[in-house]
Parts: structure tokens; C-alpha cells; sequence
């Protein structure tokens, strides 16, 4: 999230699209109800199914799964033809301004540089102008027709309301009402904030989803001001902290990146990491990476990490290929080119797509471990559950060893929030059994694997020889220790750059935050965004004040938010070229002459003065991006893709199938169904009764949502005979399941173009292990391919049938 | 924390409310209606009326009212299945004091969908029919500040409170025989807390706290409904059962039965009213006077944490006051 979930009382308008807050963010949601109660804001709800927050807000519209990338490009379009743009943001925050390449453009739905035999762009010339000067160049008249600005506008133009209907089944005046409601809060005064989740994430394009919104949100001026923002509600207590810590295959800690082959030494990774600002004087503060990059190598290789060996560079791993995420790694497991596999704390089994893959995979390992406070239906993949498990016991040879965790409640720790708050916990419980602390386990094997090279030697034994591992007990770090090496310390006396007489850290001390971080080896910090979570004034996510001045929301004594404790990113945008508030009811940063004072920590140097730095400092432009370059791989801006399996074709290319950008293996090419054979569009979601697969566990949740079920409307149910409470079986290319039929007037069919297209619900939670009844999820049906940037499976639109299940239920 | 001396009930205006210690009560004294015992001594006080305020149209039907009371109540609902609703359990039981029940509403002036959900569950009316219609000395009264509790040891499981609930709340267990319903969390009432289910409420749907304040609250929900075109938003608190300490906001005050059959003018029926006379002299006769003594007794020395004084008031009552009791023994 931009903002933090207090922050969302702020706002006049509230859009849920792309999840489903009141259901699967219940406690989160409050501060919707309190904006409505208070503020007297309203709430839209967009999405394919009437749901549980819709039944909550002042508007909704259905939308076909999958379609929402011309929903937004639509209201866009809507925005600019109408003049709802707030334009000294729009002119000033983000890239409008600047020119593009002659080469770039667009058409039959790909952008220039398309070559489909690697299914992928060279994407040379989806970039700036840079002149002489070095710098890129801009016409902030917005007359130029190749600046950001007029290719948007021509971009976005196809995408009319008439469109909308015909692709999402959006009812045409259903899009316009929202469009008329969206578009006041273009007004500096006015502000929308958007709540999303994996229903825009689990796509096939889903980054490009969630871009969409994000420069709806920068034309009506909504990012970086209370009520407003981008903000993902993340699935689970700790998700934030997992992306931010690294546990990508292609990140280290703090989203710096994990080299590439080609990337063979220091100076070469660093040569494209040098974030030379595109204008002048602006922060591009990424130039501080090699301070960060220097002090994680110093947190993991302490004193073997020195400028004559490049920081241990070659201690690193480097990628072959762009990610190892878990779909590459469950395809090679198949491919049987991995034997052992640690499954720490998940459950893929049940999520991850296509599980009848994922049983062969899992069934050509050698050795399984499993790490979890939970039986898991991934360790007991090997057990015969009739239908629920239908596996040949006999014919699997993998080992599983299941090793008992704790749960959260069990240990000291912190969760990282949707908001960024790292907020510490404290054990609540003592573990059950023989469960162990996860740094126990992976301590345990650590130190073992160590003495194997030290007594044994091995090709390169260096990087875990050299590993730090500076604990009170090795055996097991503590759960302080290791937040005060996230946070970082001097390993040297510390300077001040510029009066370099001041002493800012002694040597030993843990540092104030990452602003003391330093390229020459006299600092390290494993995770830098970390950056005084844990210094000297003591455990930061600890403080529990909940003062909040003038009820901002803000709560700056409240835990501990990366980066610095700032709660809204971009804050500086909350006010003019002059630094006043848009909105001096909702003042959040002002420029008071000589600094930057608020509500909030400043989101940019606080001397930095209001008409000479831009407020996205993170970017080499100063400005937020409405034209991403060359830095997703399947376009510069969003465009309408259909999903994989889609009962549709491609309204601007109807040859072309799902993200053209999108990786696919050989092998699940073959499984994408049409709709000739599969008619109807399935997606999947979580209820509020269940945690995904844990409350499965639970008697009361059990009690509470105890069978698994699918939701169809009621015409569906009229053509295919099937009755409310009646079993079905569902089945798609890949897979089948049995469940109960909701019918319900809550899911009706769209009407898109002269097709009617129906949609069938398919919640996730059970499983074959636990205290509910035994069930099916989703995964048994959908399709192994995932987002074209970062991998997150296409869970939501892909293609099924429907029948009354015959025989015995199952259940 | 310092105990109010003047704090009868809690004032709770929120869901998660900070703890406000007071005196703990909903002891003897605070009695007002005991099932067929037509001649309880009067109260010795009056507490402040409380109320839970159920706004339905904040509600997003996550049923952790339901969680909250069954793991309040230690109750261990049964793991069912799904009957095509969203409705689990299907109904009231005796180990699931409250339900969300979902109902969808096509709202023919607007044209649009509604998903009408109420958290259903005792309305714990000023005029309780099941009260009114047990036989069993005792095994339910009614608090001054206008809680119904069932008084489990006195229960003899007729089930002629579901007869005389207008509500059809009340559920009487295979297992004990014994009939069960919320009991607005009466013993962390009595200590100063708000109920479970309002605890849990992460939308404050559920709010809990004196009922001129719910009663306030509500009016604000009905004017910030009728501001988002709910222009028959309003409070449902019957008048016929002498109005509720259980009440609603609707978006539609004007259909309450749009809300899952929630009665449109819920009344004692009139054979309740007629047997009241005779079930009370059936139900001393079975139960044998005798027992009637040992009875309130248990009704009156039931209060959690109550204290030596009540407990000595307790006996003094049923020694002076009872004349019943006391020829029986």
C-alpha cells in the first residue's frame, strides 16, 4: 500500500476492484466504514460476482473475469475526454511531459518490437528522447505529439464505453455513473482511494492490472495525499515483509536484485544500476545502490566481503534465467531435474495451479521437507483420499519428513502490514510437541551442511564458510538479532558526508537508518529499507503509542513503517508547485519556506525545494510514470489482453491468445482449453469464514463454511439442471472436482458483444487434511501459466464445464 | 484502572471498547421477572438499560459474531455442510446462540441487487415470551437493565419458550435437554464489557452500550442512509414485544421480512398469554414445591463473581420472602 489502512477514513471515495476487502480484509475493512460514516464517502464496487463488500456499497457493476485493463483504459479516456485531470499534478508529477522515441507505437494489440517466436519485445524503443544534454527531453505544453501525454490520449481512445460493454459486459451505463462518480475526485480537494488485491494480481497480466489503476489514480492527482493511494491488501500477516526480505528468486533483501550470468563481475552489475537522473536536479535516490548493495554484502560475508574481492561478488549466485520462481521450479521438478525440495510455511498442493502437475511433480522428487505448523496436503501428496487424492501410493518413492514449526502466535517477531508497519509480536503460547522455531531448522541444517565442507572440502565452500553467524547461540538466532542485523550497524566509525568531522555512529553501534549506510565497507545492513526499525533509541516496531495529532491517521508513534517510519509514499505530491496542500482540510506535507514540515515523515529531502525536485524520488525522472519505458516486460503502457482461456478473442487481435509476453511451457501450451469445448469462465477467491488452508483446521471455521462449493447464477443452473444444494462436477483441461451448487441471483451472466458469457465461482479452503469436510480447490483446474512480469499464476479467468454431478456425492 | 462507582452498565459505544471496571452486578437485586414466580420481591435497584444496536447495513456478514459467541460460550457447533446458502449452521442451534442469515433482495424501485444479511439471534424483547411462557421457576428471568437470561439448572427443556418466542430463537439441546439462546453476554455485562459478538464486530455493525445511546447512534445510521437514497432506512424495535434490547437499523424499515422473515410486528401469541396461569401451577406441581427453594436459590447465587453480600441477600430472600419454599422444606 501507498497509505496505510488508517488512512482510508480519509477518503471521499472508496474502488474495490481486483479483491474483495470486506471478505478477505474484514478487519481492514473498518476503515472503509468509518470513511462512510464519517466522511460520508462512498464505496463502488467492480467485479464479476455481487460480493460481500458490494453488499456494502453505494454502487457496483459486474465486470467480465479478466476484462479490467479496458475497463481502466476506458475510464481514462473517460477522464481526459471529459476534462476531469488535475493538471498541475498531471503536468508537473508524472511523465507527461516527456518525449517519446519516434519508433515507439502500437498496433493489432502489441507494441513495436514484437518477436513471437521468443514471445517476447525488444523493447529498444520504448524510451525517452534523451538530448544532448544528457537528459530526457520534455515539452511541458504537452504539445508535442510524441510526448507521454498525446500517446496516452491516443492510446487510450479506443477504449469508449460502447467498448467496455462489448469486452467486460459492463452494462454501458453502469461504466458512466461510475466514471461521473470517479471523475470529481479529479478536483484537488476531492480524492479516491483504490483497494485491490489478487483479483487483479493472479492474471495473466496482472502488473499491467494494477498500472491501469495507478495512472487513473496519477491523472486524477490521488497518489501520494490522505485518502488516496494504491494500496494492495496483502493475503496474509507477513506477505509484505516476504517481497520486501528477498524470498523472490530474482530479489536480495530491500528489492535490490539477485545478478544475472551475463552480470559476471561488480563493475558490471553495477554499470546498469547507476540511476543517473533523467532531469536535472532530481534525487533518483536508487544512486545510492551500491551503499546498499556493499552493506548487505557486509551483513552476509562481514570481513570476507572487501573492495579487493569486489564484496564477495562471486559469492552470489547468478540467475541463467529471469526467475526461478515457484512455477519454473514445479516444471522442472517434472522435467525431473530436481530431487530435493524444502517447502517452508506453504502449501502448494492446494496453491499452486494445475495440481495434477504438481503431483507428478512432487512425485519425482527424492526427498520432500515439509516445514510447518500444519499437516499440509503437500506432505501428505503420497496418501490415497479416494476422490480428494486419488494417487498410487504404492508407485511414489519420494521420502517426506515433516518438520513441525510454530505458528506466528508461538514466537517473537515482526509482521510487515499492508501499510508497511513492521509491528513487533510477542509469543503468545509455547510450542506444542516437537515443533521448532523455523531459524532453529534452518540453523540446524546450516551449521551441518558447514561442517560437511569444513571436514570434506567441496567445489566452492566459500560463501558458507565465510557466512556470518555472529549469535548468542548458534543453534538458534534470536528473533532480536536478527532484526537488528536487518536494521544494520557501523562496522567502522561513521561520518556525516558532508561534514566529514561528525561522528554519526561509532563504531558498533546499530545506525539511525539507511541514510548512514555507506559504500566503503564501513557499514552493513541486511535489508536497508529496513533502516532504523532497530537502532539506538532501541526496537522501534515495538512502540505502541496511539497518539495521532489532529487525527491524520498517521500514528507516527505507532510501530515502525519502512522506509524512515514514513506511512503515505510520494507524500510530497500532497501539495502544489508552491508546497500547499491541495487540500488544506487534508493537509498532509507543506513547504513552510525553508523545509518540509507535516503530518507525516517528508518523502524527499527536507530542504528540497517545492519547484526544483519532483516528488518520485525513486525515479530517475522526478515524476511518476504514465509510460513505464522499457521496464515491464509486456508493455510501456496497459492494453487489453484476454486471459489464456477466454471464451472472447482478442477485440484488437484475434489471433492473439492470452499475454503475448507471457512464458509458457511446452508442455501446458497444450492444456489451454477453448471455449468450444469448456464454455464457461471459472474464477477463484477466499471467503471470510477461512484463512486460505489453515482454518480448514478449525472447528468453528469448520462449522462455520464447512463444504466446499461452487457459486453459479441461476440461469446457468436452469440450462444445466442443476438445483441449489445439489452436487456438480466441474472440470476443466486439467482437472476435475465435485462440489455443492450455490445458485444465486449474485452471479449473473454478462453480456459481451453477442456472446452471453457465464461465469462459475469457485472458493478456495478445502482440502483433504483438517476438521472440515474433505473438498477440492480450485487449483485442480486452472492453468500453469502466470503473470508476464512476476509469475503470480492466472487464477482468476480460465475455462471450465458444468454438470449435475450423476452417482453418489462424493461428500 | 479505577472502578466508576457510578457505572451500572457499560458504556460502550464501539465495538472494541476499553475495559470500564465496575461493580460486577446482575446479581439477585437486579432481577425484575423470573418464569413462574409471579410474586419475586421488587428489585432493590435499577440499572441503566443497555442494548446491542445491529446495523445490518454495515454489516458484511463475516460471521465473526458467530466465531466470537461460540468461542465466548464454549460452545461446539456442529461442522455441517452446505445446503446452496451461505447460512452455516442452517439454523439456530444449541450451540450457535447467533446466525447470519443471507438473503437476496431485487429490489424492484431500483432495479438493482441487494444481499440483505442479519446477524439473527434473541432480540431480548422488555416483554419476553419465553419468560412468559415457561413453566420452570427460574430458568428464565429478566434483568432491570433488560437482559433475558436462561437459567440452565432450572430448565426443564419443554421448549415452551421457542412457543412463546415471536422470534423463534430459543433452542432446547438432545444432549442436556436444557434450552439455549444468547444471553447478551450477561457475564461480561455484569463486569463492564460489551458482548463477544460486538467485540469481534470488525465493521462496528454491532455496537453495544446503554440503549439511549444505541438508540442515538441509530439515528444517526438511519440518517446517513436515507442521505445514500434508503429513504425508508429506520430502527426496528418492536413495539409489540415492548420493544427489544437486541434492535436493528434496516435499509428497509418499512419490509423487515425482507430480512430473512424477520417479523413485521412480532407479538406474544395469545395461547402463551391464556396458559400463563395454568403452566405456572403445572409446572410447581411437577417440579414439587419442594425444590422451588433450592430453585431460586441456584437462580439467585448463579451471578458470576457475585459477592458474599449478595450471596447473604440471596438467602435472606429466599428464607423471608418465600413462603412456598420454606413450607416445602
Amino acid at each position: 500500500m501507498t497509505n496505510p489502512w488508517t488512512d482510508i477514513k480519509n477518503t471521499d471515495l472508496v474502488i474495490v476492484m481486483g479483491g474483495n476487502a470486506a471478505e478477505a480484509h474484514p478487519c481492514g475493512f473498518k476503515w472503509v466504514t468509518e470513511a462512510k460514516a464519517h466522511r460520508g464517502a462512498k464505496l463502488i464496487v467492480v467485479d464479476p460476482r455481487f460480493t460481500r463488500t458490494a453488499s456494502v456499497a453505494d454502487y457496483y457493476a459486474p465486470i467480465r473475469p479478466g476484462s479490467d485493463i479496458a475497463f481502466l483504459m476506458a475510464m481514462i479516456n473517460w477522464m481526459i475526454q471529459n476534462d476531469k485531470v488535475q493538471w498541475e499534478y498531471v503536468k508537473n508529477f508524472t511523465n507527461a511531459a516527456f518525449i517519446v522515441k519516434d519508433e515507439f507505437g502500437w498496433s493489432d494489440g502489441l507494441f513495436t518490437g514484437y518477436d513471437p517466436e521468443k514471445r517476447d519485445y525488444d523493447k529498444s524503443s520504448w524510451d525517452y528522447v534523451i538530448g544532448d544534454d544528457g537528459f530526457a527531453q520534455v515539452d511541458m505544453t504537452l504539445q508535442n505529439p510524441r510526448c507521454v501525454w498525446n500517446l496516452l490520449k491516443e492510446h487510450v481512445s479506443r477504449y469508449t464505453p460502447e467498448l467496455v460493454e462489448q469486452v467486460c459486459g459492463t452494462p454501458k451505463d453502469k461504466f458512466l455513473h461510475i466514471a461521473e462518480m470517479i471523475g470529481e475526485c479529479s478536483a484537488p480537494d476531492k480524492v479516491m482511494t483504490s483497494m485491490y488485491a489478487l483479483g487483479w494480481t493472479q492474471h495473466a497480466k496482472g502488473s499491467q492490472n494494477i498500472r491501469g489503476m495507478a495512472m487513473l489514480q496519477l491523472v486524477l492527482g490521488n497518489i501520494g495525499v490522505r485518502g488516496g493511494g494504491m494500496n494492495a491488501l496483502r493475503g496474509h500477516s507477513n506477505i509484505q515483509g516476504l517481497t520486501d526480505i528477498g524470498l523472490m528468486s530474482n530479489l536480495i533483501p530491500g528489492y535490490l536484485n539477485i545478478p544475472t550470468e551475463a552480470e559476471t563481475d561488480w563493475t558490471t552489475y553495477m554499470s546498469s544500476r547507476s540511476f543517473k537522473p533523467l532531469r536535472p536536479g532530481q534525487t533518483s535516490y536508487w544512486q545510492n545502490y551500491p551503499k546498499f548493495m556493499v552493506s548487505f554484502m557486509k551483513a552476509m560475508w562481514g570481513d570476507a566481503a572487501r573492495a579487493d574481492n569486489d564484496w564477495a561478488y562471486d559469492y552470489l549466485p547468478k540467475l541463467d534465467v529471469p526467475t526461478y520462481d515457484i512455477l519454473r521450479m514445479f516444471d522442472l521438478m517434472n522435467e525431473g531435474q530436481i530431487t530435493n525440495y524444502f517447502c517452508q510455511g506453504f502449501n502448494p498442493l492446494l496453491s499452486f495451479p494445475n495440481r495434477a502437475k504438481l503431483t507428478a511433480a512432487l512425485s519425482k522428487l527424492k526427498l520432500l521437507v515439509v516445514m510447518d505448523p500444519l499437516e499440509t496436503e503437500t506432505a501428505h501428496f503420497w496418501e490415497n483420499h479416494g476422490e480428494y487424492n486419488d494417487v498410487d501410493s504404492a508407485s511414489i518413492q519420494t521420502e517426506v519428513i515433516e518438520l513441525p514449526t510454530t505458528s506466528f502466535a508461538e514466537d517473537d517477531g515482526s509482521l510487515v502490514n499492508s501499510g508497511r508497519w513492521l509491528q513487533w509480536h510477542w509469543a503468545a503460547g509455547t510450542p506444542p510437541g516437537q515443533a521448532r522455531r523455523d531459524t532453529w531448522i534452518m540453523s540446524q541444517i546450516f551449521l551441518r551442511v558447514k561442517k560437511l565442507y569444513q571436514d570434506e572440502g567441496g567445489v566452492f565452500p566459500d560463501p558458507i564458510l565465510n557466512l556470518t553467524w555472529d549469535y548468542a547461540d548458534e543453534n538458534e538466532p534470536t528473533a532480536e538479532e536478527l532484526a537488528k542485523e536487518l536494521n544494520g550497524k557501523a562496522l567502522g566509525d561513521v561520518y556525516d558526508l558532508v561534514d566529514t568531522t561528525k561522528l554519526l555512529a561509532g563504531q558498533g553501534k546499530q545506525l539511525l537508518n539507511f541514510s548512514q549506510l555507506r559504500d566503503d565497507g564501513s557499514t552493513m545492513s541486511a535489508c536497508w529499507i529496513y533502516g532504523g526499525c532497530w537502532n539506538e533509541d532501541g526496537n522501534n516496531m515495538a512502540r505502541r503509542d496511539n497518539s495521532d495529532p489532529d487525527d491524520t491517521g498517521m500514528f507516527l508513534n505507532w510501530s515502525y513503517a519502512w522506509p524512515l517510519n514514513r506511512r503515505i509514499l510520494y507524500n510530497r505530491a500532497s501539495a502544489d508547485m508552491e508546497g500547499r496542500p491541495w487540500d488544506a482540510s487534508r493537509k498532509l506535507m507543506e513547504w513552510n519556506g525553508e523545509k518540509w514540515v507535516g503530518y507525516d515523515i517528508p518523502d524527499i529531502s527536507p530542504t528540497a525545494k517545492p519547484s526544483d525536485v519532483g516528488p518520485f524520488i525513486m525515479n530517475a525522472e522526478g515524476a511518476s510514470r504514465l509510460f513505464t519505458r522499457g521496464m515491464m516486460r509486456d508493455g510501456p503502457f496497459p492494453t487489453h489482453m484476454e486471459p489464456f482461456e477466454s471464451p472472447i478473442a482478442n477485440v484488437f487481435n484475434p489471433e492473439m491468445r492470452g499475454n503475448p509476453a507471457a512464458r509458457v511451457f511446452a508442455s501446458d501450451a497444450e492444456q489451454f482449453a477453448t471455449s468450444d469445448e469448456f464454455p464457461f469462465v471459472a474464477t477463484s477467491y477466499r471467503l471470510t469464514e477461512h484463512f486460505h488452508y489453515w482454518t480448514k483446521h478449525n472447528r468453528i471455521n469448520a462449522a462455520l463454511q464447512p463444504e466446499f462449493f461452487v457459486e453459479i447464477s441461476e440461469e446457468l443452473a436452469a440450462e444445466k439442471g442443476i438445483k441449489k444444494g445439489g452436487m456438480v462436477r466441474v472440470w476443466s483441461k486439467r482437472g476435475e472436482v465435485w462440489a455443492r451448487a450455490v445458485v444465486t441471483k449474485r452471479i449473473r451472466p454478462l453480456q459481451c458483444g453477442e456472446k452471453l458469457v457465464h461465469v462459475v465461482g469457485i472458493p478456495l479452503h478445502w482440502g483433504f487434511i483438517g476438521a472440515a469436510r474433505k473438498g477440492f480447490g480450485p487449483n485442480s483446474l486452472t492453468p500453469f501459466v502466470g503473470d508476464a512480469n512476476v509469475e503470480t499464476p492466472e487464477f482468476k479467468a480460465f475455462l471450465v464445464n458444468i454438470e449435475p454431478a450423476t452417482g453418489e456425492a462424493v461428500s | 484502572m479505577t472502578m466508576d462507582p457510578n457505572l451500572d452498565s457499560p458504556r460502550t459505544a464501539v465495538s472494541n471498547p476499553p475495559i470500564q471496571p465496575m461493580k460486577a452486578n446482575l446479581g439477585p437485586g437486579d432481577v425484575v421477572r423470573a418464569s413462574a414466580m409471579p410474586d419475586l420481591p421488587k428489585p432493590e435497584r435499577e440499572l441503566t438499560p443497555v442494548a446491542k444496536l445491529i446495523d445490518v447495513s454495515k454489516c458484511i456478514g463475516c460471521k465473526a459474531c458467530q466465531s466470537a459467541c461460540a468461542e465466548w460460550n464454549d460452545t461446539v457447533p456442529e461442522i455441517g455442510f452446505n445446503a446452496g446458502v451461505y447460512e452455516n449452521p442452517h439454523d439456530l442451534t444449541p450451540d450457535m446462540f447467533t446466525l447470519m442469515r443471507f438473503s437476496e433482495f431485487d429490489n424492484p424501485e431500483t432495479g438493482n441487487l441487494e444481499w440483505l444479511i442479519r446477524k439473527d439471534g434473541c432480540m431480548h424483547c422488555s416483554d419476553p415470551g419465553c419468560l412468559k411462557a415457561c413453566p420452570a421457576p427460574g430458568a428464565i428471568v429478566q434483568y432491570s437493565n433488560g437482559i433475558v437470561d436462561f437459567i440452565h439448572e432450572n430448565c426443564i427443556g419443554c421448549g415452551y419458550c421457542i412457543t412463546g418466542c415471536p422470534f423463534d430463537i430459543p433452542r432446547v439441546s438432545k444432549v442436556d435437554h436444557k434450552s439455549y439462546k444468547c444471553t447478551l453476554c450477561s457475564d461480561r455485562v455484569a463486569v463492564g464489557q460489551g458482548p463477544a459478538c460486538a467485540k469481534a464486530c470488525p465493521t462496528q455493525a454491532i455496537v453495544f452500550g446503554t440503549k439511549n445511546d444505541m438508540i442515538e447512534h441509530a439515528n444517526m445510521r438511519v440518517e446517513d442512509l436515507k442521505s445514500r437514497g434508503f429513504e425508508n432506512a429506520g430502527i426496528y424495535d418492536p413495539e409489540g414485544v415492548g420493544g427489544t434490547h437486541v434492535f436493528y437499523v434496516l435499509h428497509h424499515a418499512d419490509q423487515p421480512s425482507l430480512y430473512s422473515n424477520l417479523p413485521e410486528n412480532p407479538r406474544i401469541s395469545p395461547v402463551v398469554q391464556g396458559w400463563k396461569g395454568v403452566t405456572k401451577t403445572i409446572g410447581l406441581a411437577v417440579i414439587g414445591a419442594a425444590a422451588v427453594g433450592s430453585i431460586l436459590h441456584g437462580l439467585l447465587g448463579r451471578a458470576n463473581k457475585v459477592s458474599a453480600e449478595e450471596e447473604r441477600e440471596a438467602e435472606h430472600l429466599v428464607e423471608s420472602n418465600l413462603p412456598a419454599g420454606k413450607e416445602g422444606s
